[in-house]
C-alpha cells in the first residue's frame, strides 16, 4: 500500500482508493498549515508551489515520456514574465494566469516542433532546451533600456519587474488574495496539477507516452505517430512550467531573469533526481525537501551553503539512486525481504573473507 | 495485396537490398529463406518503413506506400513482429496488448486475443521482461494482431524457442491466418516450420531474391544444398 501511495503503482493503472485518501491527506496537510504556522513560514512556503509545478513539468516529461528537457525553466520564466506583463497591463490576474500557461505551452510548441519533427537525438534535445533557456535569460537581461516596454510595462533587464500583482478574486478583481489565501490557492493548484498528470497517465495518451519512453520505434510500428504524442507531452509540460512560473513570480514577488538561469535549471534536475524520477509525487517532495534544507542551512550560519548542499545532494543521489520517494516506497518490500537481505549480507561477508584466506594459502604455497 | 518492384535499401551508404521483386496475393502465406546476414530482416524493415527505400516501389493494396511513414503503414493494416520480439519489458502483458489496440478505437481487443492465446491469461499482470522467450513471442504476435493487420510480417518467430512451443506457434498461426483472413510474409530459418506453413518460399541471397520454390522442395536435399548449403 505504501508502494502505491508513493506512486509505485503502475502508472497506467487507475489510482486506488487509498491514493485518493493520500491526496486528500496531502491537501488537508497544506490547508491547515496557515492555522498553526508563523506568517513568514507561510510566505516562504508559498514559493515552493510554483517550484513544485516546475519540478512536476520536468518529472512528468522525463519520467514518463523519456524526454529530458534541461530547459523547463524557459517556459517557467515565460510564464512568470507573461503573467506579470499582462496582469500589469490589464489589471486582471486570473486571465493572466491562463495566459502564462498558454505562453509556456506555445513556447514549448514552437521549440518542440523543430526538435521533435526534426528528429534530433535525445542528447541534442537536452542541450538545445538548455541553450534555449540561457538565450532567453540573456535576452531578458539585455532589456534594461527604456525602449524595452510592452504596453505600459518596462521589462527592466537585470533587475526584473518587482511590481508583480498579487492574485485577485476572479469575480471581484478589486479584492486581492491575502497571504493565507494565496498559499491555499497555490497548494490547491499544485495538487490539482498533480492529480491531473497522474490521471493523464491512465489514459491512452499516457499509455502511449510510457510506450515511447520504453521503445519509441516499437510504438511507431504499432501505428502511433510518436512525434505528435511527444510534442503534446512537451507542450503540456511547457504549460505546467508556465503556470509554475506565474505562481513563483507572484510569490516572490518578482519576475526576474534568474528564472531562466542555469542555476535554476540545475535546481530542477536536483529536485527531480532527489525526489524520485518516474514518480509524480517525487518531484514535489524534492522541492520541499531541498528548498527547506537550503533555507535551514542558511540559518545555521554555514558559510558555504552551495558547497554543503552540493556535497549532501551528491551523497544522497549516490545512496538513494532512485530518489527519495521510490526508496521509501521500497522499504516495506525490504522489510518483507529482510530474511533474504540478511542471507545476502551474510554471503557478501563470507565472500569478502574468502579471498583473504586464499591469499594466505597462496603465500604459504609459494613459500613451500 | 503486396507488390514489390526493384526495391533497394541499405544502412547509411552501404547497400543491402537491391532489385527485390515479388508480390503476395491476398490470403497467401509466403516464406523467405536465406542465410544469416542476407538481408531478410532488412527487407521486412524496409517494407514496414523503418528503413527508407533507396529505390523501387512498394505497393500495398494498390496504394504506393514507398515513402509512407511507419505509423501510417501500420494504420493501413501492416503488422510487423520483429526479430527478437521487442515487447515493452517494463509494461505489463495487459498494457503491452493495449498498446496494440489503436485501430480498434475504444473497443478492447483483449478478450478476443485471450481466446486465441489462452496462455496469456495467467500472465496478464506480469511485466513483459518476466516472460519466457516463447511467451514473449506469443505476446508479440498477440499485440500485433490487436491492431487487426491484414498483412503480417513475421521475422523468425521460432528463433530460440523450444520445439514443442514451435509446434504450438505453428498450429496457432495456421489457425489464425485462416480465421482472420491474414496474408503473411514469413521469414524463417526453421525449414520444417516454413514448409508446414508457407505456400511458396522465396530464397534470398545477398540482398536479392534468387528463386521461388514450392515448400515440398524443401525436403529435397539437392535443392536445399543449392540455395542454403554452406
Ligand atoms: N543497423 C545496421 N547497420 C548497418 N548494417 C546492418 C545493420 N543491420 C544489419 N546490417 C547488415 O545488413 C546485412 C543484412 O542484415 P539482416 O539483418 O537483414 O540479415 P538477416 O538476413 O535478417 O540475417 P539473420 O538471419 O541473421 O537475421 C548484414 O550484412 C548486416 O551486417
Ligand atoms: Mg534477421
Amino acid at each position: 500500500m505504501v508502494h502505491g501511495i508513493l506512486a509505485m503503482q503502475h502508472p497506467s493503472e487507475r489510482p486506488k482508493w487509498w491514493w485518493w485518501v493520500f491526496v486528500a491527506g496531502l491537501a488537508a496537510f497544506f490547508i491547515t498549515m496557515p492555522f498553526h504556522l508563523e506568517i513568514f513560514v507561510i510566505l516562504e512556503m508559498s514559493r515552493f508551489f510554483g517550484m513544485a509545478m516546475l519540478a512536476l513539468s520536468m518529472g512528468f516529461l522525463w519520467g514518463f515520456s523519456g524526454i529530458l528537457s534541461f530547459g523547463q525553466t524557459a517556459f517557467f520564466g515565460l510564464g512568470g514574465y507573461g503573467f506579470t506583463v499582462l496582469a500589469l497591463n490589464t489589471g486582471e490576474t486570473t486571465g493572466s494566469v491562463f495566459f502564462a500557461v498558454a505562453l509556456g505551452a506555445a513556447g514549448a510548441g514552437i521549440l518542440g516542433y523543430f526538435m521533435i519533427y526534426g528528429r534530433i537525438s535525445e542528447i541534442y534535445l537536452s542541450v538545445i532546451t538548455l541553450v534555449f533557456t540561457l538565450i532567453l535569460e540573456k535576452g531578458i537581461r539585455a532589456t534594461s533600456g527604456d525602449q524595452y516596454v510592452i504596453g505600459k510595462v518596462r521589462l527592466n533587464g537585470q533587475n526584473g519587474i518587482p511590481t508583480v500583482p498579487q492574485l485577485d478574486v476572479p469575480w471581484n478583481t478589486s479584492v486581492q488574495l491575502d497571504i493565507n489565501w494565496f498559499f491555499w490557492v497555490g497548494a490547491v493548484v499544485m495538487i490539482l496539477v498533480y492529480i491531473g498528470l497522474r490521471l493523464l497517465l491512465t489514459t491512452p495518451f499516457g499509455r502511449v507516452l510510457v510506450g515511447i519512453r520504453e521503445n519509441e520505434r516499437r510504438t511507431e510500428l504499432l501505428g502511433y505517430d510518436t512525434r505528435r504524442y511527444k510534442l503534446g507531452a512537451f507542450m503540456l509540460a511547457g504549460g505546467v512550467a508556465g503556470l509554475g512560473g506565474a505562481f513563483y513570480a507572484i510569490s516572490i514577488p518578482l519576475a526576474h531573469p534568474e528564472m531562466f538561469s542555469l542555476g535554476r535549471a540545475a535546481d530542477v534536475i536536483m529536485w527531480v533526481l532527489v525526489g524520485g524520477k518516474g514518480t509524480l509525487i517525487g518531484p514535489i517532495a524534492g522541492v520541499f525537501a531541498i528548498e527547506h534544507f537550503k533555507g535551514w542551512l542558511g540559518t545555521q550560519g554555514v558559510g558555504q551553503v552551495t558547497l554543503v548542499l552540493g556535497a549532501v545532494l551528491i551523497l544522497f543521489v549516490l545512496v538513494f539512486q532512485r530518489g527519495l520517494v521510490p526508496s521509501i516506497g521500497s522499504l516495506p518490500g525490504l522489510w518483507q525481504d529482510r530474511a533474504a537481505i540478511g542471507r545476502r549480507l551474510g554471503e557478501a561477508a563470507a565472500q569478502a573473507r574468502r579471498p583473504v584466506r586464499r591469499r594466505g594459502q597462496a603465500r604459504r604455497g609459494s613459500g613451500a | 495485396m503486396l507488390e514489390v518492384e526493384g526495391l533497394g535499401a541499405g544502412y547509411g551508404r552501404i547497400p543491402i537490398l537491391n532489385g527485390i521483386d515479388f508480390s503476395i496475393a491476398r490470403g497467401e502465406i509466403v516464406g523467405v529463406l536465406g542465410h544469416n546476414g542476407m538481408g531478410k530482416t532488412t527487407l521486412l524493415r524496409t517494407l514496414m518503413g523503418e528503413i527508407r527505400a533507396t529505390g523501387g516501389v512498394i505497393r500495398f493494396e494498390d496504394e504506393d506506400i514507398t515513402r509512407l511513414a511507419m505509423h501510417r503503414r501500420a494504420r493501413l493494416g501492416i503488422g510487423y513482429v520483429p526479430q527478437g520480439r521487442d515487447i515493452y519489458p517494463q509494461l505489463s502483458v495487459m498494457d503491452n496488448l493495449r498498446m496494440g489496440e489503436i485501430v480498434r478505437r475504444g473497443q478492447s481487443a483483449v478478450p478476443e486475443l485471450l481466446e486465441y492465446f489462452p496462455v496469456l491469461e495467467a500472465l496478464m499482470e506480469r511485466p513483459g521482461r518476466a516472460l519466457s522467450g516463447g511467451e514473449q513471442q506469443i505476446l508479440a504476435l498477440a499485440r500485433c494482431l490487436a491492431g487487426r493487420p491484414r498483412l503480417l510480417l513475421l521475422d523468425e518467430p521460432t528463433e530460440g524457442i523450444q520445439p514443442s512451443i514451435v509446434d504450438q506457434i505453428q498450429a496457432k498461426l495456421a489457425e489464425l491466418t485462416r480465421a482472420l483472413d491474414l496474408t503473411v510474409l514469413l521469414v524463417e530459418q526453421n525449414l520444417r516450420f516454413i514448409a508446414a506453413l508457407a505456400e511458396r518460399v522465396l530464397i534470398m541471397q545477398k540482398g536479392t531474391i534468387v528463386a521461388s520454390i514450392a515448400p515440398e522442395q524443401l525436403s529435397d536435399q539437392a535443392i536445399v544444398d543449392e540455395y542454403l548449403g554452406i
